[in-house]
């Protein structure tokens, strides 16, 4: 679904910041994408949506990320963005839902109900009809999940979704994203929620793969992860240090 | 809340105001459009003395404040930096144009004074008339409404953007302020010597996140066309209304209707 061969960035300051970074995600699977601040992980994203230009071949459901193919890649994926005050654009979270699948030719009453059942979904029905400058940045970043949800798209890409969200919320959106058989792309800081959610992490260290594997191997792998600014998830770690 | 997110939360208010029901809200936007602009023309092109035919005019706000029940209070408070300028054009024209032009009891008002109401009432109704747009559609709505008219997707799309640039423009000075507030307690505003700083970077970061959030329009399949704004359809009615309001105001333009009805009676 998702292919990286040789692929190198860096922003106009010259740094790289991926090297000949290469992976291939297969359609369905779930991969976590973990690795220190500054790692890439945003940066891999917006290349596979196109966002930035880079040296080597992406391709996305056997489409390479080109400018001629970037409309159907683009419907392909569907993106939460790490700040959701980026991602919400319309008034309300009804008409910020309604966006995308209008835009791709769904009748209003088509898209109503689907935004009616992903919101039944994520149990945020109560905030349909809410402003987006009003509601909490919890809320809103369950919106924006949910708007990217009412695309249905063939795979989701989450920058840093469980950030913001209190213990309940959190549970909501990792059973939602184990409910959604579609590629799933996360990065994330929250390793717990990548090991609830995740068959396969790809640790990034210095624009390159520093592992990949199964997630129950490499995040019980206290040492490597260690050695990339992480540690072990709270489920594996043990009492705290003050108890 | 410091003043700038009072301003950025007004300025979202517009959302609200034109999120309402009623029959002016359900008109079909098209419709709208093309009544507001008739009626802009209408009022603009009253000769300079005809203040008594030009008066008229402000039955149209007066109606579709009612209709639409936008409070006319609203209306002023949300115009009161703007207003004050747009009176202010004819303020000179008193000094230029002495000459007594009609006399109300004893006394003689000259022409550069019937001058001045008439620009000042211009201005006042143009305005009105574009914010009970505003208020009554919104701004996807009107930008579908200017595609219709063949209007290019390039100035449209500018249009839309500029109006939520606006919104995050406002958004980020609140931040920024009150970050130096929090830091530099006692202070009153921004001190001088940080305009520099401040300014590049409110611009850097207003445009970096403006850019954001039209890659993420463009990331859910915004290609400049507004397939997902809501349009109402066109009725008899809305049709009906439209060529109403325009010939009426083609009437009141052609014919000064006070004197008229007053020539009636006397
Ligand atoms: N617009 C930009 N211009 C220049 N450099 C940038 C820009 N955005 C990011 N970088 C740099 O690129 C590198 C990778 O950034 P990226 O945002 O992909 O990291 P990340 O893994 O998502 O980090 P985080 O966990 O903090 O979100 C960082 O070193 C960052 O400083
Ligand atoms: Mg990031």
């Amino acid at each position: 679904m998702i292919e990286f061969q040789n692929v190198s960035f860096s922003y106009e300051s010259g740094t790289p910041v991926l090297q000949n970074l290469c992976f291939s995600i297969g359609a369905g699977e779930a991969v976590g994408l973990i690795g220190a601040n500054g790692a890439g992980k945003s940066t891999i994203m917006k290349i596979l949506l196109g966002l930035l230009p880079c040296e080597g071949g992406v391709t996305v459901g056997g489409l390479a990320v080109k400018k001629q193919n970037l409309g159907e890649v683009r419907k392909k994926l569907g993106f939460v963005l790490q700040n959701s005050d980026n991602q919400m654009f319309m008034p309300t979270v009804y008409e910020d839902m309604m966006f995308a699948p209008r835009n791709y030719g769904l009748s209003k009453e088509e898209a109503e109900a689907r935004v009616d059942r992903v919101l039944s979904e994520l149990g945020l029905t109560e905030l349909k009809h809410r402003y987006n400058h009003k509601i909490s940045g919890g809320e809103k970043r369950m919106a924006a999940i949910a708007t990217i949800l009412a695309m249905e798209p063939e795979a989701i890409l989450m920058d840093e979704p469980s950030t913001a969200l209190d213990p309940v919320n959190r549970r909501t959106v990792i059973r939602a994203i184990n409910g959604l058989t579609m590629t799933k792309l996360i990065a994330s800081h929250d390793l717990d929620m990548i090991l609830d959610t995740c068959d396969r992490v790809i640790l990034l260290s210095h624009g390159q793969v520093a592992a990949d594997g199964p997630a129950g191997e490499i995040l019980r792998d206290k040492a490597l992860l260690e050695a990339n600014r992480m540690e072990l998830p709270f489920c594996l770690a043990g009492p705290s240090p003050r108890q | 809340m410091n003043n700038i997110s009072a301003a950025s939360r007004e300025f979202r208010e517009m959302d609200e105001l034109s999120a309402q029901d009623s029959p002016i809200h359900r008109l079909h936007p098209l419709v709208k459009l093309l009544v507001t602009l008739a009626y802009i023309v209408c009022v603009v092109s009253f000769p300079k003395y005809q203040l008594s035919g030009l008066a008229v005019m402000v039955l149209y706000p007066v109606l579709v404040f009612q209709l639409s029940g936008i409070p006319v209070r609203t209306c002023f408070h949300k115009l009161r930096i703007v207003l004050p300028l747009v009176c202010a054009v004819g303020l000179l024209n008193p000094f230029f144009d002495r000459a007594p032009l009609l006399y109300v009891g004893g006394l003689a008002v000259s022409g550069g004074v019937v001058s001045m109401v008439t620009l000042m009432l211009k201005g006042v109704f143009s305005l009105m008339a574009s914010f009970l747009l505003i208020a009554t559609t919104s701004i996807d709505a009107l930008c579908a409404a200017l595609r219709k008219l063949h209007v290019p997707a390039l100035l449209v799309t500018l249009l839309l953007l500029t109006y939520r640039y606006i919104s995050v423009m406002i958004g980020e000075v609140a931040v920024m302020t009150d970050a130096y507030r929090l830091r530099a307690p006692g202070q009153k505003g921004i001190h001088i010597s940080v305009w520099g700083s401040f300014l590049g970077q409110l611009l850097l970061r207003s445009m970096d996140r403006a850019e954001e959030l039209y890659q993420s329009m463009q990331l859910r399949g915004f290609r400049g066309e507004f397939y997902y704004a809501d349009q109402p359809p066109c009725t008899a009615g809305a049709v009906a209304y439209g060529v109403v309001c325009a010939a009426l105001f083609v009437l009141a333009r052609l014919y000064d209707l006070p004197q008229l009805l007053g020539n009636l009676f006397v």
